[in-house]
């Protein structure tokens, strides 16, 4: 019988076996941050252990950094002395650390793949949930802790079990202004936010096939959102052409030989997997979450689910409490909700592709008075190409703010932040009470497009209507 | 560092309602802008329990009666979210080594389980038992059994689950796996050694 990449990945970088039956696994690459590692660098130093295999770790740093002030001391003392924390550790570890002045730093889900770092049949982590991101290679990628962070400094390796795998294929052209964005906020729709826990979810069909390696990522990266720690694409052409060239990629004869075993990592086609789930893409609307988790979304044209809606008491009260936080009335329609800030950004939707799409619709619009729309970048190389392409200019034009590559208003670390019960229609991934920054804003989570949409209306709007979609395809 | 097995933990409760308690909520984002653990317990459930003005909030998480409580008692999939290692940081330095809820996310678990803090599932209509048994009398003493997998409470009793092998390194102390991974060196070079990638 055949095995799924998952599979064959795992067993090319399982180690051996703990005693309490977990495996010990090779972590191939490991990105780290300025959050998650500054305590596991401590842990390391307590227990006077170094880091084994300093050529695979890479370091960037994006969380705290501001994106309107780059001249430091930046006036925040905490994201300062966190900054000076990474530098130093990478510093006295051999570390690679891309850091604010080498044209490279940026989002660590974002600058892994562009560098080149992010390769099939590999195994990654980071602390970072959001880590599924790079699985868009067919690489198996695990969001981990800090005391994991530790022992990947350690023994470049983790404890863990292993996971199923469910696959979930998605087949069929999705109607014009229709997303990948729409594709995994429906998908968590339907499976739930716990759906994938103790599950990889192996993404596929024809919709996969066709899609581009920045809207696969996007994908990918919004598999912990629903409970799946781990989501991956199969590698094929699309992810090659995208690898070939960039800074760590293999070069000269390597590169052949890399492709030929890269293409041996996909799952055959007589593999089974522990579950199957199929989806129409032609049946996925443009989706825009009305609650407190990246479960609670509607399709634009839906209304607003009501309490009585909800099939068991712990679920009404879910909705019940949703509503209440959202200041949102059940069985109202979503469309036409007034908004305060537009977010376009985030590991989810901050590459270039987001921006170029962006840029082709917002053109001749003006961002609605009374709403602040910022636009980030989710790299310092993202902006550099977006910048030469005029695409800065577009969107200042048009009335949004053009900042510097970072986490930006995804959370709460850094300058950029909701404020009281502030509204924001946002491209990222995560619309928990309190996610940005302010304890009682409340988040949307949307398209691109449907950020843009709402941005120039001041409101949650279709935005087939606000561009005349209707026949422009995607 | 093998660490004392965990057979039991005992310790007075307290409900913190409702299901999807996010790591955002466990701790925000905002106070993790720290390059040590140490500390964090002071903003466990930060809005949970204050006004956007710093005043306390009527929650079970500020009532004194529950003040010297040590387990925590929650609805599903707690602790969903972030893979931020603050949460359960925050979770055990507010005094706080077990909790019970319906079902964990499993970022959190395995970070948690990593820090010797219990996890533990139980029931619904279980957990309702402890919650209203817990508002009634504060002072009641819990006990969460491993081994048999039984939390005990007032005489009483509601079977309890945990996956194996975290119930495994509980009870044997091998809960955080440091040093087993680094006896395997050996191991981890040769496994190295036959990817090409992996080569500096
Ligand atoms: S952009 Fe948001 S989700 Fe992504 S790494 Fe940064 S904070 Fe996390």
């Amino acid at each position: 019988m055949g095995k799924s990449l998952f599979e064959k990945v795992w067993d090319a970088h399982a180690v051996r076996q703990l005693v309490n039956g977990q495996t010990q696994l090779l972590i191939g690459t490991h990105l780290i941050h300025e959050v998650t590692s500054p305590q596991a660098f401590g842990m390391l130093r307590d227990r006077d252990l170094k880091v084994q295999y300093p050529h695979r770790t890479f370091a960037t740093v994006d969380h705290i950094v501001p994106t309107n002030e780059s001249v430091e001391p930046y006036s925040d003392p905490l994201a300062q002395g966190m900054i000076e924390e990474l530098r130093k550790n990478c510093a006295n570890n051999n570390v690679t650390f891309f850091d604010t002045n080498t044209g490279r730093q940026g989002v660590v889900h974002i600058v892994g793949p562009e560098q080149g770092i992010t390769q099939p049949g590999t195994t990654i982590a980071c602390g970072d949930s959001h880590t599924a991101t790079h699985g868009a290679f067919g690489a198996i990628a695990f969001g981990i802790g800090t005391s994991q962070v530790r022992d990947v400094l350690a023994t470049q390796t983790i404890a863990l079990n292993k996971l199923k795998v469910r696959r979930i294929n998605v087949d069929g052209t999705l109607p014009p202004g229709v997303y990948a964005k729409d594709v995994i906020l429906h998908i968590i729709r339907l499976l739930g936010t716990q759906g994938g826990t103790g599950y990889a979810y192996e993404y596929a069909g024809t919709t996969f096939d066709k899609f581009t390696m920045e809207e696969r990522m996007t994908v990918c990266n919004m598999s912990i959102e629903g409970g799946a720690r781990v989501g991956y694409v199969n590698p094929d052409e699309t992810t090659f052409e995208y690898l070939r060239g960039r800074p760590y990629s293999p070069k000269g004869a390597a590169w052949g030989a890399a492709v030929e075993q890269w293409k041996s990592f996909a799952s055959d086609t007589n593999c089974t997997f522990d579950d199957v789930v199929n989806i129409d893409a032609s049946h996925i609307q443009p989706t825009v979450t009305w609650g407190i988790t990246p479960g609670q979304g509607i399709g634009i044209e839906e209304s607003i689910p009501a309490i009585s809606d909800a099939p068991t008491q712990s679920e009404r009260d879910s909705v019940a409490e949703a509503l209440e936080y959202m200041q949102l009335e059940g069985g109202s329609p979503i469309k036409g909700k007034k908004i305060d800030v537009a977010f376009i950004g985030s590991c989810t939707n901050g590459r270039l592709s987001d921006f170029q799409e962006v840029a082709k619709y917002v053109k001749g619009h003006k961002v609605a008075e009374g709403v602040q729309a910022i636009i980030v970048p989710g790299s310092q190389v993202v902006a550099k190409i977006a910048e030469d392409l005029g695409l800065d200019k577009i969107f200042i034009e048009a009335g949004f703010e053009w900042r510097a590559a970072g986490c930006s208003m995804c959370l709460a670390m850094n300058p950029d932040k909701l404020v009281g019960d502030q509204l924001c229609a946002s491209s990222s991934n995560r619309n928990f009470k309190g996610r940005q920054g302010s304890p009682t804003g409340r988040t949307m989570l949307m398209s691109p497009i449907m950020v843009a949409a709402a941005a120039v209306t001041g409101q949650v709007s279709d935005a087939r209507d606000v561009f005349g979609f209707a026949s422009a395809g995607v | 560092m093998s660490s004392t097995p965990i057979k039991k933990v005992t310790g007075k409760g307290v409900f913190v309602p409702g299901d999807d308690i996010d790591t955002d909520r466990i701790i925000p984002a905002r106070f993790m802008k720290c390059i040590t653990f140490d500390g964090l317990g002071e903003y466990l459930f930060h809005d949970v329990r204050k006004t956007e003005s710093g005043e306390d909030k009527q929650h079970n998480l500020n009532d004194p009666r529950f003040a010297q409580a040590s387990i925590l008692v929650s609805g599903n999939n707690f602790g969903c979210g972030s893979s931020r290692e603050h949460a359960p940081q925050s979770i055990l330095r507010a005094g706080y080594n077990a909790v019970i809820a319906g079902s964990f996310a499993e970022i959190f678990f395995g970070n948690s389980t990593n820090l010797g803090v219990v996890c533990v599932i139980a029931s619904d209509a279980d957990r309702e038992i402890i919650a209203s048994a817990i508002e009634a009398h504060p002072e009641l003493e819990i006990t969460i059994d491993l081994e048999n997998h039984k939390i005990f409470y007032g005489g009483q009793s509601v079977p309890c689950e945990i996956k194996q092998g975290a119930r495994d390194s509980l009870l044997s102390g091998n809960y955080d796996p440091l040093d087993e991974l680094l006896e395997g060196a050996d191991e981890v070079s040769k496994t190295a050694g036959a990817l090409p990638y992996m080569q500096a």
